[in-house]
């Protein structure tokens, strides 16, 4: 390659090198530095894991932590439960016209910010909300009935939230589905729950695992959600990061509760490949 | 009660006019059956309907004298080979070809023996271990077999499996296959729009076209015999002519071709129209007109290309007084060889050679 070629080899890179340096990279650093320095008196600081341990001295942090996490994967198990036959319908069964459609509407509500989103499910769910008119117009109910507030509220939302990473990726892996190999499995005595579980599924693990991991993430890290639906009595591990920042101004325990956040739900995604035998290489190559 | 495939008076449309029309057919247990035809014939829906991915909308279909509609695919004793092949590539081969087994809920001691034999028997001994896109083409294609026919299956469907390997392979898998169904004795039910391979393998030979069978037949039969033009024009290559009767005589007509050549052949039927096949290698060749000896018809022309393709070489040859071109099979011996561009030959078949079929004037 000339010096012409290289030089606008750069050039090109240049917005993502700048992107990634200045807005991922160095914050990142800083966080870094951040976390690592324990407060001596008001003004003064030095280097030392202090605030590090105190995620671990105080039950109440990796109580949150363990709640966050716990509740994240039972939203990643639900969001892939609920998606997996949307998914399947949308890659196999519906065709043309149909297929686009059903696709575009899964999208739409991420046309809309999450915090719309969740005022919606507010809208729904509160006391004075639609289920709970409904509920008493229908007489099941005597009174109002307070849906939100709670971890079946937030369960929803977050499940809600997923929905959409989950199907990508999903309906990415089962478009290249032969639909002879299901044919093939019935065809040769498979009833369709083997077919699902021997065929479909397996074809289907690399956007299992990528859809899981993103949403994974995306639920651990969500911060609207979660405190919007969940209410004052649900800990969720961004809500102390958010404390810790905002309300009594440690910015350093703060940077160093995000670290832990970075750091145990990397290793959880790391633990859940292992336990499951799955390669992330794998799961990023598929078509 | 033998494994026979009875199937009768089969009718499906998918709104439009019929792709399967009233078919009728029986294939005995142990042979090899085909279907040939051109794409788009219904002979896919017809196997799909055998395997129970379709319905069909009138008509029977039973195997050992049990009707199988209704069925779903699962439950049928029928297993199909794809074109594709479909091969589970989430499996090893010994997985694949243990996946029939396990699903019939077969005790898990007897399936691995079970596997290890039919491996043996396709030649694959040793292979259970490779992942599918390890094999080459004719390999997988006898795991494709060998998964159905570890079922003892009373039918064997396959829906032209040769299709995707090269030229080479197909051919080799052409035999191949014929003796697998030999060894094993299961009925193959063989659809393909390739008639060497129909020809090549096949007990019985089902010519199909627009949704019906136009003839039913030994492949003997099939090229000799031909029932309909179609079956004349698309089994074999045919030089073809269209002609006028003009004399009729105890069996036998004189034709004018439409580019006014006058040929003799043998035909009882009616009409003043008709269409004659003539087989490039009932043509014979000849340096003189004394060599062509009694036939009846015999022609003087010019070469005017020479076709080398092997065996199945041929020649061109424009006929002298009419410019008739017509396409002659060269044999790849005998005093023919040193033939030319420019030279003159004579040509020359016998009348019982031609099929002639009656055509609407």
């Amino acid at each position: 390659m000339g010096r012409a070629g290289r030089l606008s080899t750069f050039l090109l890179f240049c917005p993502a090198l700048l992107w990634l340096g200045l807005l991922i990279v160095a914050p990142l650093v800083d966080m870094g530095a951040l976390s690592v320095s324990e407060r001596v008196s008001s003004d003064e600081f030095r280097f030392g894991f202090a605030n590090y341990a105190t995620f671990f001295e105080e039950p109440v942090y990796w109580q949150t932590f363990a709640r966050t996490a716990g509740f994240a994967i039972i939203v990643t198990a639900a969001t892939l439960v609920v998606a997996f036959p949307t998914a399947l319908y949308i890659a196999k069964q519906a065709k043309g016209m149909g297929r686009v459609a059903l696709f575009t509407l899964s999208l739409l509500p991420f046309w809309v910010s999450e915090l719309v989103r969740t005022l919606g499910w507010m809208i729904l769910l509160r006391e004075s909300g639609l289920i709970s008119g409904l509920l008493q117009w229908l007489g099941l109910a005597q009174g109002r009935v307070e849906l939100l507030y709670n971890d079946g509220a937030m369960l929803v939302g977050l499940v809600y939230g997923g929905l959409l990473f989950m199907l990508i990726p999903l309906i990415n892996a089962l478009d290249s589905l032969d639909e002879h190999l299901v044919e093939a499995g019935l065809d040769l005595g498979g009833s369709r729950w083997t077919v699902m579980r021997r065929i479909i599924i397996p074809h289907a693990m690399p956007g299992i695992v990528a859809g899981s991991i993103v949403v994974f993430m995306l639920t651990i890290g969500n911060f609207a959600t979660a405190v919007l639906l969940g209410g004052k009595n649900s800990l969720w591990f961004t809500q102390a990061i958010y404390d810790q920042f905002i309300t009594r101004f440690d910015w350093p325990q703060g940077a160093a509760f995000g670290f832990m956040l970075l750091g145990l739900s990397s290793v959880l995604v790391w633990l859940g490949l292992k336990l499951t035998g799955q390669s992330l290489t794998r799961s990023l190559q598929q078509p | 009660m033998s494994k026979d495939l009875d199937v009768q008076g089969i009718v499906k449309s998918f709104g439009g006019p019929a792709a399967v029309d009233g078919v009728s057919f029986h294939v005995p247990e142990g042979s090899f059956f085909s279907i040939l035809g051109p794409s788009g014939c219904g002979k896919t829906t017809l196997m799909r309907m055998i395997a129970g991915f379709i319905e069909p909308d009138q008509g029977r279909i039973t195997v050992a004298g049990q009707s199988i509609l209704g069925l779903p695919p699962n439950r049928r004793p029928v297993n199909m080979v794809f074109q594709n092949l479909a091969l589970f590539p989430m499996m090893n081969v010994a997985e694949n070809i243990a996946y029939g087994l396990k699903c019939r809920g077969e005790d898990k001691g007897a399936i691995g023996p079970k596997v290890d034999r039919i491996l043996g028997r396709v030649g694959l001994a040793g292979f259970g271990d490779r992942r599918v896109d390890q094999l080459s083409g004719g390999q997988k294609q006898r795991v494709a077999i060998a998964r159905c026919l570890v079922l003892e299956p009373a039918l064997v469907l396959l829906d032209e499996p040769l299709g995707a390997l090269d030229l080479k392979l197909r051919e080799h898998m052409k035999i191949e296959l014929k003796q697998l169904q030999g060894e094993f004795g299961t009925t193959f039910a063989y659809i393909t729009h390739d008639q060497s391979e129909a020809l090549v393998m096949s007990d019985q030979v089902a010519v199909m076209a627009r949704g019906r069978f136009e003839q039913v037949g030994s492949p003997r039969d099939l090229y000799y015999r031909p029932a309909t033009p179609f079956v004349a024009g698309f089994v074999g290559q045919s030089v073809r002519w269209h002609g006028k009767v003009e004399q009729r005589d105890a069996g036998w007509v004189l034709l004018r071709t439409a580019e006014g050549l006058p040929v003799v052949a043998a035909w009882d039927g009616t009409g003043t129209d008709a269409q004659l096949f003539v087989r490039p290698e009932a043509i014979q060749l000849a340096r003189t007109e004394a060599e062509l000896g009694t036939l009846e018809n015999k022609f003087e022309g010019t070469l005017s290309s020479l076709l080398f393709d092997g065996a199945a070489s041929s020649v061109l040859i424009a006929e002298n007084t009419t410019n008739t071109e017509v396409r002659v099979a060269l044999p790849q011996s005998g005093p023919m060889l040193q033939l030319v561009a420019g030279d003159t030959v004579w040509f020359g078949w016998a009348g019982e050679a031609g099929a002639c079929f009656a055509v609407d004037a």
